[in-house]
């Protein structure tokens, strides 16, 4: 196990770069703790699967410095890091049974076969493989093979730290659940730390103690998965977690109001302080599922015009339009869904303000 | 354009000895949208294929407009396909890529020109008309196959989980874009997805298949709150749902040991006997919230927080059950917890899985157009 250290990490791709847009990584200085579950959450190209690579040694990074527990392990290579890695697609010998597969690693590093026998039934016991010991992997099913994987990693005492690079990505929703309820367990059970890249704000937030939303190069946002949804510090986490995303309303102040084309909506004291003094463009920001939603008039509601309700089963999303603006409510199964025009209230302790796309707090 | 109706009969397709299609009959109607849900291996991409005419199918008959149309190649059919991976024409440029089915049919090069820019500016992608497919994200890169597909103006357009292979959110923005695609054409629209909240999204009709097999039709909401056998609940529930047995004698009901509850609203003439009663996770809770509720006593074998949802997961004898419930509920695992169920929410199967009665629900709310 391993407490990993990041110490202003950069990295180009480019052998010359002159400004920041040639860097995959900006600055990165962070740390994980010894058997933390992290998630690195981030779009396609924000250089999540570039740190993953720094943090196993696949990448020497061009600026900055590795550690793990102290010591510095910028230079060492992948399998002198003792860390393991679950990637996309499961790499497995497909002739050769699970058994054999589980074993792999061990025999690599000379381990007796006694010790490799030992360690390849507890593995699989832990990840419910022991009926298919015997089986090739070829034959198995999808989230089979990536336990085998996942499995592949654990057999080694001496492992660190466990690396996951979107590892559910093509597993069916169903298979979603179970996997992930047993890397949840393997992480209560073992304590290793794990620290999983992917680009579904799902798996990140339920897999992980504490996620890191990357944007751009840099970690913009780490918190615990509420801290995320509650209090997002820029709009693109706002944005990118939750579904639907956080709206967004271009506004004025005016004391403790903010107005949209007219109407007000009252906003938290200190918050519409700070907006005042604030720089830039302002914006109000509300979850789709804090946003209420009435079918008449009430105290403090203002009127929206109704596009569209979309029924998803448990929830229906409503549309609306805000003067010029889209809004999406969520609105909990049963509850009245107006016709043409929609009341809106906004709940003071919900709605935040963003200036030039950054939270005022 | 003509409107078409698209009808499958009875279409087997038999790959050495197994089966991957099973007596598929299908009706599709002009400007219908229609979501072909199954898990991998189901069946979806094979009939696909059948219906866009790449493959032909072992038995069976495909008709457009009551002429049979089984062996007549792709080529001469209007259909359009998109694909799970990003296919496009490497060396040329975008603009190329998308007049591309449009130059092989010999439209005039104004009538190309138009519908191009047209098709480009739709997906938002007009300002990348010089660039080679390479140089784009993979969310671009399908805009682009998805642009080339639309261009065409077929009657009818498949798209194989073309969103599969893109990111969470670009994923949203696409499907809500597409939705309003769709609802502008008069085209046939068959999207495959794995997905029950994908076919929630996309809305209009679902069709579920399983093992090669038609499971279940109808208007997606419909479908998902009857689902008619527990296959069809399996497929179309995420979280997975949760089953518990149970066994009815005169007007209760009694679940595991200690667990009874009177037969109430939909279960009111249950017949005695074994029965299998469903529960989706949303209609499990960690506080009673009624007093019709049952409480089941039982412990936490795990907890996820999502930062706006909690999910518990139990497991009570042999079932193994999901809560998902609203806001951020921490729970130790291995403590006990009590859960609550009000048996309005049960689905009722019998023991070969088929629906015996399913919940009343209030209404039945139709898609509002503004």
């Amino acid at each position: 196990m391993a407490r990993i250290e990041l110490q202003e990490i950069a990295h180009s791709y480019i052998s010359d770069p002159k400004d920041e847009s040639d860097y995959a990584l900006k600055r990165i200085h962070n740390e994980w703790e010894d058997g933390g579950a992290y998630a690195l959450l981030g779009p396609s190209g924000c250089g999540k699967t570039t740190l993953l690579n720094v943090i196993s040694g696949l990448l020497t990074p061009s600026q900055g410095r590795v550690f793990y527990d102290g010591t510095d392990v910028t230079g060492l290579p992948p399998e002198k890091r003792n860390i393991a890695q679950v990637f996309q697609f499961p790499i497995l010998y497909d002739t050769m049974s699970v058994f054999n597969n589980l074993a792999f690693p061990l025999r690599n590093r000379g381990i007796s076969e006694s010790e490799v026998k030992e360690r390849v039934l507890e593995v699989a016991d832990i990840l419910e493989l022991t009926p298919f010991l015997k089986k090739r992997a070829a034959g198995l099913a999808a989230d089979a093979k990536q336990k085998i994987s996942l499995g592949r990693g654990l057999v080694r005492s001496d492992v660190a730290a466990i690396l996951f690079d979107e590892p559910l990505t093509v597993i069916d929703p169903h298979l979603k659940w179970h996997l992930r309820r047993k890397l949840k367990e393997v992480h209560e059970q073992l304590n290793l730390t794990l620290i999983y890249v992917t680009h579904d704000q799902v798996e990140a937030l339920t897999f992980a103690d504490q996620v890191m939303v990357m944007y751009e190069g840099e970690l913009i946002q780490t918190g615990t998965p509420q801290e995320l949804f509650e209090n997002p510090t820029h709009k693109f986490v706002g944005y990118f977690i939750g579904s639907p995303g956080m709206n967004f309303i271009p506004c004025t102040l005016d004391g403790d109001i903010a107005r949209v084309d007219g109407a007000g909506i009252e906003l938290d004291g200190e918050i519409a302080a700070l907006g005042h003094k604030a720089q830039g463009k302002l914006e109000l920001g509300i979850r789709p599922m804090y946003l209420e939603v009435h079918a008449q008039s009430v105290e403090g509601s203002i009127p929206a015009r109704v596009k569209t309700v979309e029924d998803q089963g448990s929830f229906k999303v409503l549309t609306v339009n805000l003067a010029g603006n889209t809004l999406r409510a969520k609105l909990p199964e049963g509850q009245t869904v107006p016709g043409n025009e929609a009341w809106l209230r906004f709940p003071t302790q919900r709605t935040k303000l963003f200036a030039d796309g950054r939270l005022v707090n | 354009m003509r409107k078409q109706v698209f009808i499958i009969q009875n279409i087997d397709k038999i790959v050495g000895q197994e089966f991957h299609l099973k007596n598929v009959s299908l009706e599709f109607e002009p400007g219908s949208r229609n979501v072909l849900l199954g898990r991998t291996l189901a069946g979806k991409t094979s009939l696909l294929r059948i219906m866009a005419g790449i493959d032909r199918p072992s038995n069976g008959k495909i008709l457009i407009d009551g002429q049979d149309v089984t062996g007549i190649s792709v080529r001469k059919r209007s259909v359009a396909m998109v694909y799970q991976q990003f296919i496009n024409y490497p060396s040329l440029t975008v603009y190329k890529n998308i007049a591309s089915p449009l130059k092989v049919n010999g439209v005039p090069k104004t009538e190309i020109d138009r519908r191009v820019r047209e098709t480009a500016e739709m997906l938002h992608i007009e300002d990348l008309l010089d660039r080679l497919p390479a140089e784009l994200s993979g969310g671009q890169q399908q805009r682009i196959a998805i642009a080339r597909a639309l261009v065409k103006d077929a009657q009818l357009l498949l798209l194989d989980e073309p969103l599969v292979n893109l990111d969470y959110k670009l994923r949203e923005e696409l499907r809500i874009e597409l939705q309003e695609i769709f609802e502008q054409r008069e085209a046939i629209v068959v999207y495959t997805t794995t997905e029950p909240t994908e076919a929630l999204m996309l809305g209009g009709n679902v069709v579920v298949i399983d093992e090669g097999r038609i499971l279940q039709t109808g208007l997606t909401p419909d479908v998902y709150h009857n689902p008619a056998t527990t296959r069809v609940a399996e497929v179309f529930s995420d979280p997975p749902i949760n089953y518990l047995t149970c066994t009815v004698q005169g007007r209760t009901a009694r679940l595991g040991e200690d667990i009874e509850f009177p037969l109430i609203e939909h279960m009111q003439s249950l017949p005695a006997g074994q029965y299998i009663f469903g529960v989706r996770s949303n209609h499990l809770f960690l506080s009673r919230t009624n007093a019709e509720d049952t409480e089941i006593h039982t412990k936490v074998a795990l907890s996820e927080i999502n930062g706006s949802e909690t999910f518990i997961h139990v497991n009570y004898g042999n079932s193994r059950l999901v809560v998902q419930e609203d806001g951020v509920h921490p729970r130790r695992i291995g403590s006990e917890i009590s859960i609550y169920v009000n048996p309005r929410c049960f689905y009722v199967y019998d023991e070969a899985g088929d629906l015996v009665t399913s919940p009343t629900r209030i209404t039945i709310e139709k898609r509002i157009r503004g």
